[in-house]
């Protein structure tokens, strides 16, 4: 380099201009760093539910008139069994009846969407709609809906009752006091689309709490 | 080039090798002629078999996924298939499966060790950073293994582990959708969380052994007197409480190593499942999401940390404290204010710290095994008050005690 004939015309400002060698640095390292960033973006996002799983997993529209009064159907959303109920006004009525007997009368520790926390645990007190799951060990309980069923006794007010481990639940799926579960049956998010269309998965935002 | 001079001198294949690739130089910089403290005692054994059930988990999980199906439907079926038609392949899955259990053992005997002779002190921070590092990278790795096998603990497992990232405010249930990829613990989940485990994870442990590795070589070794050999340097400029690692240690860790193999093989052979602690009961029974085990409780070593998530009764507060429990460790070395490193010299308000820490550890880990009812919990509250006592008070009691003095040389105890 001290040789003055073989150094390169343009190699004569021998000053190095850093402040503008370091901006340059840093836009390159700046502009590599977003694009990384994008090309995370795929990655990241094949974590989430694929096409297939969120058609699984949709939500499910049941028409609730073909149910009669005092019935009950089972349905399967996102693999779990759910329960949609049709109560009689009579059964309806008679859910304040036993709060006494309950554990958890009011739904304080158990779960449900707000819209069902309430004496009926549902939008429209004429419809249950659960998690058929039992609370205790996720047995599926029975229906016996009938007011004193022979095998519950005389004052059974009529619910669920569970057969694995004998919990016993209302019509509005509230545990009664002596069952091994501690909490209520679960209610799933669901809404009314129109009176009888039932679309359980999405919550009722626009109706609100019953 | 500072090749020995030996080398210098020998002509033929190993003269041609090491013009090319440095092995020579390399055994001398990192055995031969790396100096560790003469003092090692019982306790030094377990940074080395922390490597060697690595490798054995590498080998018997590269084997296991020759015959393993990461799928939903075939999961189960393919593990008990291993275990009864592969050939030999029950000896493969134990030792995969005992290998989970005695890693912990021996990293939690590592830690204690560190915890000691105060080996988390400065020089040596970056040192326990890693090696914290490396417990999480490890505990990670272990549930997303346990969930493999698709048993109903692995699958109840995973429900309550990942829902754990539900109780971050916002986002949480977000996340937890991502991590499964699907509405709940799903054949999505299970396949992602094989590809971890296989891949991803043990790539990021092998990586972080080799910091640990690095950051070792260049602050040197603790030893049970806390004192820096460094700071002695024979005539030849060598450490003089010091000998190299290889020939010495190499063959004391080769000891070491077949008194483990004894344990460890004793355990795969005779009690594989120890009882329910390293293989739990209701993961004999295939995943199912309608039927919840009778209580679920995580493997043994990560008991202790799921009791505090249950001594709380809110549940995001309890997944907060249990991910504190963890951090607060990452804090060691700016916690202990001590003149002197190692218990051996710290006052009595460090060695009934330490043994109530170790205590609270072991009661709290038997106390995540029991349901979460009546006194359990009233004990599990305690003994989180002293896991956590042990590190808040640590600035205040280290330096509040009267410590003995350092000696200048490394001493002998039987």
């Amino acid at each position: 380099m001290s040789d003055p004939v073989t150094t390169p015309p343009v190699s004569t400002d021998e000053e190095v201009d850093t402040s503008r060698r370091k901006f340059l640095t840093a836009a390159t390292a700046a502009t590599g760093a977003v694009g990384a960033g994008f090309t995370l973006v795929p990655f990241i996002a094949s974590w989430k539910p694929s096409e297939r799983a969120r058609a699984l997993g949709a939500p499910l529209e049941i028409d609730v008139s073909k149910i009669e009064p005092g019935q009950m159907i089972t349905q399967s959303w996102r693999k779990q069994p759910i329960y949609v109920v049709r109560r009689t006004p009579e059964a309806v009525a008679g859910l304040a009846q036993h709060d006494g007997g309950l554990k958890d009368p009011k739904s304080e520790a158990s779960d449900q969407p707000t819209y069902a926390k309430n004496e009926q645990r549902s939008i429209k007190p004429e419809f249950l709609v659960l998690y058929a799951a039992c609370t205790h060990l996720g047995c599926l309980p029975k229906q016996h809906f009938t007011q004193g069923d022979p095998t519950l006794g005389p004052d059974w007010p009529g619910g669920f009752f569970c057969p694995c481990h004998g919990s016993r639940f209302d019509l509005a799926g509230r545990v009664f006091n002596g069952s091994p579960a501690s909490v209520n049956l679960r209610v799933p998010p669901y809404k009314f689309e129109s009176d009888t269309m039932l679309v359980i998965g999405v919550d009722a935002t626009a109706q609100g709490a019953a | 080039m500072a090749a020995s001079p030996d080398t210098a001198a020998k002509g033929g294949f190993r003269a041609w090798l090491n013009k090319r690739l440095p092995v020579d130089e390399f055994v001398q910089s990192q055995l031969t002629g790396y100096f560790a403290p003469k003092n090692f005692n019982l306790w030094y054994f377990f940074g080395a078999l922390s490597l060697m059930v690595f490798v054995i988990q590498i080998l018997s999980g590269i084997f296991l996924t020759m015959h393993y199906k990461p799928s939903e439907l075939m999961a189960f079926d393919s593990v008990e298939y291993i275990m009864r038609e592969v050939e030999w392949g029950w000896l493969i899955r134990y030792m995969h499966s005992t290998g989970a259990s005695f890693f912990f053992i021996v990293v939690y005997l590592h830690m204690f060790r560190a915890l000691m002779y105060g080996s988390y002190r400065a020089p040596r921070e970056l040192l326990w950073l890693l090696g914290m590092l490396l417990y999480l990278a490890l505990m990670a790795e272990a549930f997303m293994g346990y969930v493999l096998p698709w048993g109903n603990m692995s699958y109840w497992g995973a429900q309550v582990i990942v829902n754990l990232f539900g109780t971050i405010p916002v986002i949480g249930p977000g996340i937890v959708e991502w991590i499964r990829g699907d509405y709940g613990i799903a054949d999505s989940t299970l396949n992602r969380f094989f590809a971890l485990h296989v891949i991803a994870v043990p790539f990021a442990i092998a990586f972080l052994i080799l910091m640990h590795l690095v950051a070792l070589r260049q602050t040197g070794s603790n030893n049970p007197d806390g004192i820096e050999i460094k700071a002695k340097l024979g005539a030849d400029g060598k450490p003089v409480d010091g000998i190299p690692f290889h020939p010495y240690y190499t063959v004391k860790d080769l000891v070491g190593v077949g008194v483990f193999l004894l344990f460890f093989c004793g355990v795969i052979f005779f009690v594989p499942t120890f009882g329910g602690l390293f293989l739990e009961k209701p993961n004999f029974e295939p995943a199912n999401a309608l039927s919840t085990p009778e209580h679920i409780a995580p493997v043994w070593y990560f008991t202790a940390f799921y009791a505090m998530l249950r001594a709380v009764p809110d549940q995001q507060m309890g997944a907060l404290l249990m991910l504190l429990a963890i951090v607060v460790l990452f804090f060691l070395p700016w916690l202990d204010r001590s003149p002197v490193k190692s218990i051996r010299y710290k006052g009595w308000m460090s060695k009934v710290a330490l043994a109530l820490f170790v205590v609270a550890f072991i009661v709290l880990s038997y106390l995540g095994l029991q349901p979460a009812d009546g006194v359990y919990v009233i004990l599990a509250r305690i003994f989180t008050a002293i896991y956590f006592a042990y590190f808040i008070l640590m600035p205040w009691y280290t330096r509040a005690e009267k410590t003995k003095a350092a000696p200048e040389r490394v001493t002998y105890h039987a």
